[in-house]
């Protein structure tokens, strides 16, 4: 089982499956598919704590079916947390999300947790029978219903956007009764970091493309928002972020190296400089020191947080280059993270959620509160 | 751009998307604000301007459409824009229309963050003949962004520089001294009010159990 940790860092994939700018070679989806089982397991053998995937439905991108990839992960990993980035609370049924997650909380002796998020390709709320327009609602709505059917055996259930329930029960029920641990992620809506506020869940501002001023304004809300519900201090709120890095040794070989999957990114690629970029943003190319240094001024922007994912393998970076990048995150990169980020940490910070950490709790929570009605019967 | 900010001066904020240096559009941009500045002194309010000339950040624009935010100098363009009590807004003519770098402008704004803005458009254009780009594309691109737009907009023909009042149509300078009256008097109110508000220093948020129960959601 995953150890507590103050702080997890993984790596989280689009799964874009984009040519090689440098050789015009574009790999297959079967290709594409396989390096990313590679790299997962690849994050495990350099130390790392978490691998996430995204969901999507339309190509260039493979990943349309996450708990089918975080399966095989859960049987070829030992202590790595499978994740999602996002899953698309939107456009799936949130009871097809309630079974597939408590199912592969089981398979995976519950090293999973999932970041839900709405999406952002137009046609795939009409291809899924939804309205974008939707897209606030469906959200709240959709998790609602799923942490009922997470929670609460039978389920009686009547909604907007979805087929009523009478008497259902969602199989198999969460691992320990204790469901995945949830992560809302949002770039721009103040709704959804108001959304996990309210339920305590953790809150993941995905700002690997935006400059930071934008992003702390969210996480304030939600921090704030997390207080005011009652689950704790704003330091006990539970922060995600996100992080793009290429690095090598010498800092100049990262910009030359990176520059042609930069300028032919899809995300990015043909708008601003390499260097607008980085400066703007939390992308870094460079060297490892360069890449802990940016990263650390994310908690003086942010607040001490708990999860950081890094984007490592997207615009046709070949499979070997992106394993390369993983063993210097994990050898270089992460240890000193790891014991800057643990020395100033305020005291009263949360640790990264786990299972078996969040299970200790309830059960403590559980012991307490039965101590506490036999007192009142005595 | 100026960012004293005196306790009563009205804001003005002037877009010119003029190319050449000097260019007649930033010319009628000046001569507005100039028109408007006089127009409000004459009701004892002040008046702070702000001239945004759009060429300087034509490439941060550009790079809005691409990234999704706008960078560098733009980002204090835009909050000097939405956060004026007054805007006035100047193109010359391309093409049947406003230049491709005003309409751009406008396009990486928030499509609320105008509405209920007193403005006053301009155009300027080698020949009288499209004079009529004020109504036909102006008017309609700021009644998308739910500006309240003063009634005279006002064109300026190469020829207009030049023209002397004929007694039978007003001149420039007189259609300057209306537009700017008229943009004057739905400013003037404003002052100090609404705009004050600091720009999205704070994200505000619907509380959560008002977004369940619209949805009638039971927990």
């Amino acid at each position: 089982m995953t150890a507590t940790t103050p702080i997890q860092f993984g790596i989280f994939t689009v799964g874009d499956v984009t040519p090689d700018p440098t050789t015009g070679r574009t790999p297959t989806e079967h290709e594409r598919i396989k390096a990313m089982l590679t790299i997962a397991r690849k994050a495990e053998e350099v130390g790392l704590d978490v691998f996430a995937t995204g969901e999507h439905h339309n190509p260039p991108f493979v990943p349309s079916s996450p708990t089918t990839m975080l399966g095989y992960l859960a049987a070829r990993t030992e202590r790595l947390i499978l994740s999602t980035s996002t899953t698309l609370i939107t456009t799936n049924d949130p009871v097809k999300i309630a079974e597939d997650f408590a199912m592969l909380q089981h398979i995976a002796d519950g090293r999973v947790d999932l970041m839900m998020g709405r999406g952002n390709t137009g046609p795939v709320y009409p291809w899924f029978g939804q309205d974008i327009r939707q897209g606030i609602p469906l959200a709240i709505e959709n998790y609602a219903l799923l942490r009922r059917l997470w929670t609460e055996d039978v389920v009686d259930w009547q909604g907007r956007f979805r087929t009523p329930l009478q008497g259902f029960t969602s199989t198999p029920r969460p691992l320990d009764g204790l469901p995945p641990f949830v992560w809302h992620g949002s770039i721009r809506s103040p709704e959804i970091a108001e959304q996990a506020a309210y339920y305590g869940d953790g809150f993941f501002a995905n700002n690997i493309f935006w400059p930071k001023d934008h992003f702390k304004r969210l996480i304030n809300l939600y921090r704030d928002r997390f207080e005011h519900y009652g689950h704790g201090t704003r330091e006990q709120a539970l922060v995600g972020l996100g992080g793009q890095v290429f690095m090598r040794k010498n800092s100049q070989d990262a910009v030359n190296e990176f520059r042609p999957y930069f300028d032919n990114a899809p995300v990015y690629g043909h708008g601003p400089s390499l260097e607008e970029f980085t400066e703007q943003t939390p992308l870094t190319v460079g060297s490892p020191q360069e890449v802990i240094d940016k990263t650390l001024t994310f908690r003086e922007s942010f607040g001490d947080y708990q999860r950081q994912l890094f984007l490592m393998d997207h615009a046709g970076l070949p499979l070997k280059t992106v394993l390369e990048q993983l063993d210097m995150l994990g050898e270089e990169v992460v240890p000193v993270l790891r014991k800057e980020m643990a020395a100033g940490r305020p005291a009263g910070t949360a640790d990264a959620p786990t299972h078996a950490a969040r299970l200790a709790a309830r059960d403590a929570g559980q012991d307490r509160a039965a101590t506490q009605s036999e007192e009142a019967a005595v | 751009m100026t960012t004293n900010t005196q306790a009563q001066a009205a804001r003005l904020a002037v877009v010119s998307a003029g190319l050449s240096e000097p260019s007649s559009t930033r010319l009628l941009a000046d001569r507005l604000a100039g028109a408007t500045r006089s127009a409000l002194a004459e009701q004892g309010v002040e008046a702070e301007v702000t001239t945004v000339e759009l060429r300087d950040v034509a490439t941060e624009i550009a790079h809005n459409f691409t990234t999704g935010f706008p960078g560098g100098a733009l980002r204090g363009v835009i909050e000097s824009v939405t956060g004026a009590d007054g805007l006035i807004a100047v193109t010359p003519v391309f093409s049947a229309s406003y230049s491709g770098l005003f309409k751009s402008f406008f396009d990486v704004l928030d499509n609320d963050a105008l509405t209920g803005k007193p403005v006053l458009l301009g155009a300027t254009g080698g020949t009288p003949r499209h004079s009529l780009v004020l109504e036909h594309a102006m008017r309609p691109l700021f009644a998308y962004l739910r500006t309240v737009t003063v009634p005279t907009a006002v064109y300026a023909a190469t020829d207009d520089w030049a023209a002397s009042d004929d007694g039978l149509t007003p001149s420039l300078p007189g259609r300057i001294a209306r537009a700017g009256g008229e943009l004057a008097a739905l400013v003037a109110p404003r002052t100090g009010a609404a705009a004050r508000q600091p720009q999205a220093a704070e994200e505000e948020v619907v509380p959560f159990e008002q977004q369940l129960a619209a949805l009638r959601v039971e927990e």
